[in-house]
């Protein structure tokens, strides 16, 4: 069995797939590779289910060294990552020798980079899944929701099923601006129209507190005047917005529910690419009716998996 | 039934039955579980049912919007209460002391009652679960006698131990493991909450109806539980 073995961990690096599903009742949160696009794109590379376990890289700052060989591939952010001190390419694979050693750096373009293995990542599931949920002390390489530490093993069976680049056409562009399609809830009449305007109207900036359970925006503040709430379930991408008007975006490690207000819920395509916004950056949002926003969504999944056959 | 039926995402959709929090709710929020789960069949991906709602994600690639809202209507249709309720009923041990409940004599001396009465009152009702979240196995209980319902602390704590049994407003819930939390703590339970080895994970489920039993320190280590102070976890 070959594998990565750590040797420097980084901030924030975890093993992740596609997230735990049929389980949202008993409280367990869904988990799951955040840009499940690149995720997607990574396995593609070599062959992978789509949603096989990866190792998901927060801004950079892992290091690991190679224990046999194989083709591993490289999807999402551009974090600096270089094998060897040879800088690597994104969006295509690339072979490892034993001895060898890959370490990501920071942050060129983009924030989440995802590296996948022939196979997917070695690791145990609980509910299907091994989407590891530091809050939950659930899943990851020891069942108890660490990230990635020292030592650790990112072990795989077998040779990559296909090695293949991703076609160029249908890179995501992690330059253009982060425009966020946001389906529109039932609350969302509950705020100002004053309120409503500057939701789709402003640029929003990613804020420092943002982690994989969901993402602060700020900007000019939202009033909710509606009635007030039980909590209730809360779906991925949830734009809620608290007391303090700033909204936050909840992600795949989100609470399971929960009472604020809420405008809306951003689509999958648009949590993956706010997935990539680094603190500081500006996003805005953009309002869309549901049946709208699932024929769209239908139609891309199409264009982006066109070449998958 | 009538019910809401309202977006909450590109794949969700929260059917509101009920406008207010109340016992009564728990029955047909289960019957309509288990209408949907047999409507949406395989199409279902979560159900997550909470006080007055059903939060249900179904899979895009099977249906759309309008299907989706025709079966939520279709399961709807002559629903009936679940006859017993549906659930469990469960006795889970507690130990009410202030060395593991933090909150118990502040919470008697804020509503102006022994300590005893606080603990008789507590023990002294079943309680149904409402909904399961804010952790893996934390179950939403209530409702809790009026004369002991307290606000949640106005700074939570950075860490409650697992078992802390608390009371917010007219809810009660065990904290299932460590975590931050604002509940008023008045004692602790040796009941494991949440295991990846139970069956289906967790102990509670929604419209399971739980009681409970008072016990010493004795008791509750010969239960298996961990009667360290808070502060010495912190």
């Amino acid at each position: 069995m070959s594998a990565l073995i750590v040797e420097k961990a980084g901030p924030q690096a975890s093993v992740q797939d596609g997230g735990r599903f049929g389980v949202r009742h008993l409280g367990l949160t869904q988990g799951g590779a955040l840009d499940w696009l690149a995720q997607h794109w990574a396995n593609w590379m070599l062959g992978n289910r789509l949603d096989a376990a990866v190792v998901e890289v927060t801004l950079g700052g892992l290091h690991v060294r190679c224990e046999g060989e194989g083709w591993l591939a490289l999807a999402g952010a551009d974090l600096g990552a270089t094998l060897d001190d040879q800088l690597l390419e994104v969006w295509r694979p690339f072979k490892v020798r034993a001895g060898q050693r890959l370490c990501f750096a920071s942050p060129r373009l983009g924030a989440r980079a995802y590296l996948a293995v022939p196979g997917g990542v070695c690791a145990p599931l609980l509910a299907g899944s091994c989407a590891t949920v530091a809050r939950e002390g659930v899943g990851g390489l020891d069942s108890r929701g660490s990230g990635l530490q020292v030592d650790d093993r990112l072990a795989w069976q077998g040779e990559a099923g296909a090695v293949r680049a991703v076609p160029p056409a249908l890179i995501p562009d992690l330059r253009a601006p982060a425009r966020l399609e946001l389906i529109l809830g039932a609350q969302a009449g509950g705020f100002s129209g004053q309120s409503l305007f500057d939701a789709f109207n402003q640029a929003w900036t990613v804020d420092t507190r943002s982690d994989r359970m969901g993402l602060r925006l700020t900007g000019t503040a939202l009033r909710y005047e509606g009635p007030g709430l039980v909590s209730e379930g809360i779906p991925l991408g949830a734009v809620q917005v608290p007391p303090d008007g700033q909204p936050i975006i909840l992600l795949n490690d989100r609470q399971t529910i929960g009472g604020y207000p809420r405008l809306g819920a951003l689509s999958p395509l648009a949590v993956a690419r706010l997935a990539q916004c680094l603190p500081g950056e500006t996003v805005s949002l953009w309002p869309q009716v549901a049946y709208a926003a699932q024929q769209r969504h239908h139609r891309q999944l199409r264009e982006l998996s066109g070449e998958r056959g | 039934m009538k019910a809401r039926i309202e977006v909450a995402a590109i794949d969700c959709l929260t059917l509101r039955l009920f406008e207010v929090i109340d016992e009564a709710n728990v029955p047909w929020l289960l019957a309509a579980a288990e209408r949907l789960r047999g409507v949406f069949a395989g199409a279902l991906v979560e159900l997550v049912p909470s006080y007055t709602t059903l939060m249900l994600q179904y899979d895009l690639a099977q249906l759309d919007d309008a299907q989706a809202r025709a079966l939520c209507e279709q399961a709807l249709v002559g629903l009936e209460p679940a006859a017993t309720g549906g659930g469990r009923e469960l006795a889970l041990p507690v130990w009410y002391h202030p060395s593991v409940g933090p909150d118990l004599e502040a919470l008697a001396g804020q509503r102006g009652l022994p300590v005893d009465e606080v603990i008789a009152l507590h023990s002294g009702r079943a309680y149904s679960v409402f909904a399961l979240g804010f952790a893996p196995g934390f179950g939403f209980m209530g409702l809790v006698d009026p004369r002991l319902a307290s606000p949640r602390l106005a700074t939570p704590r950075q860490r409650v131990a697992a078992g802390s049994v608390g009371i917010a407003e007219r809810q009660t819930a065990i904290y299932p493991a460590v975590s931050p939390g604002g509940w008023n703590l008045i004692g602790r339970s040796p009941a494991r909450l949440f295991d990846p080895a139970l069956e289906g994970f967790s102990l509670l489920h929604p419209g399971d109806r739980v009681r409970f039993v008072p016990v010493q320190r004795d008791e509750f280590l010969r239960l298996g539980g961990d009667d360290t102070p808070m502060e010495a976890q912190a």
